[in-house]
């Protein structure tokens, strides 16, 4: 970042923490920026002259006499078509070695939408997975997180998503990205020939760990350019969001903040919210939609990460591994969409969620067999046959690798229903089982 | 001369001000940062040291910048024009802001200050009046306004003129009222209150009795909430609460409706704003929106503003209350405003109490319900103001702070299992840990008598009873096996699941189920008994729940149906005809 001329520099530092500094100072207004010994900082507390400045690069190495120098300003984007295509740092200077974007330099962390001028979440976001589209379809201008275990494939399926969502502009907010997942997304990204379409904002584990606090503002402040100036439907990527929870509770600590649940701050919840109420339908025709990754640690969701996580996002994905088929599927019972309401069997074909909640019911039903099973009780004959319908039902449907449209995954349910039980066992609609049945 | 000051310093939002003159506590401030006029509350007061919560995001706020105290504490402004608005947390009216997104210290007029009103008088010259007196009445959206004698005035006065029936706006001067030294006193149709001062311009406040019909079975007939009762709705996320009280707002027997979103989703809000004014009132045939309001402070609205949107809202509901109608007052979620009162006491380095809450949040949980209740007015009219707030508990787990200080104060516990929700049992209300204190008292169970019967009571606590044996009788089940217990257990077992499922469960997006009056709980209930009391013959337990699954369907299908119709009759009859292979009769 440049300097100002004429700035006043500052060459007495009085406190240093791991996140954190102290100066005294005058004339400085509250989260401006400032540099530190050539890092970047912003102000986070101000006393009388006495300005506390979080670190973004650590403070390693900062000596007492360091030079200080105040920007006048909080941290801000450039704005302009010429970010689409481009990898930045989380301060958005480009690291694919390209040059500097020439735009409207503008505040990152902006203010929230009027509610009353949002509109209503209508347009459905097709993926070709079946345990999304099928049992928990996505909607533009949704927020929604995949709950995952560090092991299981999130990048993979995030980027899957990702290109196939028919998304005009895709923006990654990558916090903590191991630099092979980085490579991977690149990679990805260049082989399906969606360059021009991605933008990305990357802190890496090789970066210190506060920066990553600027990426989900810089990934959405580029997407609201996107959105309101040129009404384009953006898919914001935030991942792992889990990393950038840890690193505000870094800089809270530092602060002596008392810390509640988990030691995480007590305004975690308001930190996450403000992130994830930037995905919005707006009434000219744009969107932002935001899928996140949260990795959970022994799948414990009530931890407070997750658990505050769950009560912002429009519900979760959860992605689990099926020992029965080998395969990794979207857990239906675990996972919820809260929005498909709005598109299923309206967007989609009359049946949709008739076939969707029959398939589900018929699954628990397997699971409950599994159970007694393992329990050593004698399973039905009707057991035996939600057992066989469940290893189909994982394999043809649940599977991540599955990719086909929607209509098609509503025929294979019906197939499946046909070939393991009979019109009643399934208890949907007679209207809908008269014309869809499949009669094999 | 009104008190200023200067920002001497800022932490996140809250700012430190050393004040030239006398501040209290509450006060409302201005703090001039640019060419922005930044709103907050005075929360502490230390020396000449004034601790401001700011209603906005302070960045670029400087040391030095000047500060002007209000004289007043954060206030509404009341008179007609306030239904069918969409609020934020300070009254602010959001669809007079322009563009898309909001601005920092954009403040807007909560009413219509050029629109005309049409004004009947109610009182007379010469009448004595007081504080909330009701001196006249305008039309709001077809409900009746009454114009009253501010909450201010204190003592009694004489009515010295008073406007005709005519056209006013708020600010014309509809009376002149002359207090007991014969000094003047103008009043128009608009008047201030400050919300954390309760209104208690009202004769009495007894014990509430009377059913508040909400069409949502496992609240009416299991456990009722009353008018002017209060409630509330805890549980994990995704559980519906939610859903709930959108249902409960839609649908219960109130005059007014007012929602406040307090720390949620701006997206279900949306819905509120889509869904409300398509709904149609069946007793007035206007729509739902004509007598709702809606405070939105959604989550990434600034959090102090949290903290107000609830005591806006308590105060509008009791301004309505004053007018002699029943008001609905719904807040979700109420935790959102415990967490915006512990970022704050966090920052003021207060001692912190459980889970770093403030050590006071019972008592300002408690305080706040106690604000709810049914009034017998001065003029011998009642009003009421039903509240239910969702807590949402870390983690789910009811052993929290939020949870345990709100049980304290309200009388109706609706926990949402995650269980339940998990197996699509909506609405998750557990119909076990549930309660509603309401089912104890006399005053209630005299009205129920009277309004329905007075076995009521004892047999919604006989279904309780059988849904308590049923749960436990599943638990030996699961553990012996089905072959391991007698077939009279399974017979246990399927009876509360009739129970949970004709009575509990109930379809939230189904046109029909979604509401079910009154008339027809009691007669679900009936037979529900019928089912219940009587002795079954089987062979082996497969033949039980094949039975009962039977049942269950025809009972579910004749709640799909419009009561009393053919159809329902239809599935009556098959009803009928089923329990007749057990020689049992329904009522
Ligand atoms: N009565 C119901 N009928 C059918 N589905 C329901 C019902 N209640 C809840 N749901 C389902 O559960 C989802 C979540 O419900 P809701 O938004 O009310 O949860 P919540 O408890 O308010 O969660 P949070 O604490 O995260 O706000 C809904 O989107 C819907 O899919
Ligand atoms: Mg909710």
């Amino acid at each position: 970042m440049e300097t100002k001329a004429f700035q006043k520099i500052y060459t007495k530092i009085t406190q240093i923490t791991k996140a954190t500094c102290s100066l005294n100072a005058t004339g400085v207004g509250n989260e401006e920026l400032a540099m530190v010994n050539g890092k970047l900082a912003q102000v986070v507390k101000i006393i009388g002259d006495t300005v506390t400045l979080q670190v973004f690069g650590g403070t390693e190495g900062i000596p007492t006499n360091a030079e200080v120098t105040f920007l006048g300003k909080a941290p801000t984007l450039k704005v302009s078509d010429q970010l689409a295509g481009r990898f930045f740092n989380a301060y958005g200077d480009p690291i694919d070695g390209g040059p500097a974007v020439e735009g409207h330099e503008i505040e990152i962390g902006g203010p929230s939408v009027n509610p009353v001028r949002r509109k209503q979440p209508s347009e459905l976001i097709a993926t070709g997975i079946a345990g999304i589209d099928l049992n928990n379809t996505l909607v533009s201008g949704q927020k929604i997180p995949f709950f995952a275990d560090p092991d299981q494939p999130y990048n993979q399926v995030m980027a899957m998503v990702a290109l196939r969502a028919k998304a005009d502009k895709i923006i990654l907010g990558g916090m903590g990205l191991t630099n092979d997942d980085y490579l991977f997304y690149k990679n990805v990204f260049d082989n399906a020939g969606a360059l021009d379409r991605i933008i990305s904002f990357v802190n890496t584990t090789d970066n210190p760990p506060v920066e990553r606090l600027l990426v989900p503002d810089m990934a959405l402040t580029a997407a609201e350019y996107f959105a309101v100036q040129k009404n384009e439907s953006v898919l914001v990527l935030l991942t792992d969001m889990t990393l950038y929870a840890d690193a505000l509770s870094i800089v809270s600590n530092r602060m002596d903040q008392i810390p509640s649940k988990d030691s995480m701050p007590g305004s975690l919840y308001s930190d996450l919210a403000k992130i994830y109420e930037k995905a919005v339908q707006f009434p000219a025709g744009g969107s932002i939609t935001i899928i996140a990754v949260t990795t959970l640690s022994g799948g414990d969701i009530t931890h407070a990460i997750p658990d505050n996580t769950g009560y912002i996002t429009e519900g979760q994905l959860f992605l689990r591994r099926d020992t029965d088929i080998g395969k990794v599927i979207v857990d239906p019972f675990r996972s919820l969409s809260r929005l498909k309401q709005l598109v299923i069997s309206k967007k989609t074909r009359e049946d949709h969620a008739g076939v969707m909640s029959a398939a589900i019911r018929l699954f628990a039903d397997a699971a409950n067999a599994k159970t007694k099973q393992e329990n050593g009780f004698d399973l039905t004959e009707y057991d035996e046959r939600t057992l066989k319908f469940a290893r189909d039902y994982s394999n043809r449907l649940l599977a991540i690798d599955v990719n086909v449209e929607i209509d098609e995954m509503i025929d294979t349910g019906w197939e499946l229903f046909s070939k393991h039980f009979n019109k009643e066992e399934v208890g949907i609609k007679q209207t809908l089982v008269d014309k869809y049945w499949k009669n094999n | 001369m009104s008190t200023k000051g200067r920002v001497h310093g800022i932490i996140a939002n809250l700012v430190i001000v050393q004040a030239d003159g006398p501040v209290s506590q509450n006060e409302i401030c201005f703090i001039t940062s640019g060419a922005t006029r930044l709103m907050a509350e005075v929360i502490k007061i230390n020396g000449q040291n004034a601790y401001v919560q700011v209603f906005e995001s302070t960045r670029g706020v400087k040391i030095g910048n000047e500060v002007e105290f209000a004289g007043h504490m954060l206030e509404v402004t009341l008179g007609p024009g306030i239904l069918s608005k969409n609020y934020d947390g300070l009254q602010n009216d959001l669809d007079k802001m322009d563009g898309v997104f909001l601005k920092r210290g954009d403040y807007t007029h909560p009413l219509d200050p050029g629109k005309k009103w049409h004004f009947k008088p109610l009182a007379h010259v010469g009448d004595t009046v007081e504080a909330a007196s009701w001196l006249g009445e305008v039309q709001e959206n077809a409900m009746p306004h009454k114009i009253m004698v501010p909450f201010t005035f204190k003592g009694s006065y004489s009515i010295k003129s008073l406007a005709g029936e005519g056209d006013y706006t708020i600010d014309d001067t509809i009376a002149v009222l002359l207090d007991s030294n014969q000094q003047e006193h103008k009043v128009s149709m608009t008047q201030k209150w400050p919300v954390k001062v309760p209104i208690t311009a009202y004769r009495e406040k007894p014990r509430p009795f009377k059913l508040l019909e909400t069409g949502v079975r496992t609240l009416d007939t299991l456990n009722p909430i009353v008018e002017g009762g209060t409630g509330f709705i805890p549980g994990p996320f995704g559980a519906g609460k939610t859903v709930l009280q959108h249902a409960i707002s839609k649908q219960a027997e109130a005059d007014i409706v007012i929602v406040a979103a307090c720390g949620e989703r701006a997206n279900e809000v949306v819905e509120i704003f889509t869904e409300f004014p398509e709904l149609e009132d069946k007793r007035t045939g206007r729509k739902l929106m004509e007598r709702t309001t809606i405070i939105a402070n959604t989550s990434n609205m600034p959090v102090a503003a949290r903290e107000a949107s609830v005591y806006t809202a308590m105060t509008l509901a009791e301004y309505y209350r004053s007018m002699g109608l029943r008001v609905l007052l719904m807040a979700d979620s109420t935790s959102r405003w415990a967490q915006a009162l512990r970022e704050m006491s966090n920052r003021l380095e207060e001692l912190p109490g459980p889970d770093a809450f403030p050590m006071d949040l019972p008592a300002i949980i408690s305080n706040f319900y106690a604000r709810a209740g049914y009034t017998y007015l001065k003029n011998g009219k009642t009003g009421s103001i039903t509240f239910i707030g969702t807590v949402s508990p870390a983690g789910g787990n009811l052993k929290e702070p939020v949870t345990e200080s709100t049980k304290k104060a309200a009388r109706c516990f609706y926990a949402l299992s995650q269980q339940r929700a998990d197996s699509k049992r909506y609405p998750a209300v557990d119909p076990i840990d549930s309660y509603s204190k309401y089912l104890e008292y006399p005053e209630f169970a005299e009205y129920i008598n009277e309004r329905i019967s007075d076995t009521w009571i004892d047999n919604v606590n006989e279904v309780k009873t059988m849904l308590q044996r049923g749960k436990e009788t599943y638990d030996q089940i699961n553990i012996l096996g089905d072959d391991g217990v007698p077939i009279e257990y399974h017979v246990v077992y399927w009876k509360s699941e009739v129970i949970d499922s004709v009575i509990c469960q109930q379809d939230g997006f189904d046109k029909i189920d979604q509401n079910c009056p009154m008339e027809r709980q009691e007669n679900i209930l009936q037979n529900t008994l019928s089912i219940i009391r009587s002795n079954y013959q089987f062979e082996t337990f497969i033949d039980v729940s094949a039975y009962f699954k039977k049942v269950i369907n025809f009972m579910k299908q004749i709640n799909y149906t419009e009561f009393q119709s053919e159809g329902y009759y239809k599935f009556e009859n098959e009803l009928k005809a089923l329990l007749k292979e057990q020689n049992i009769d329904l009522g």
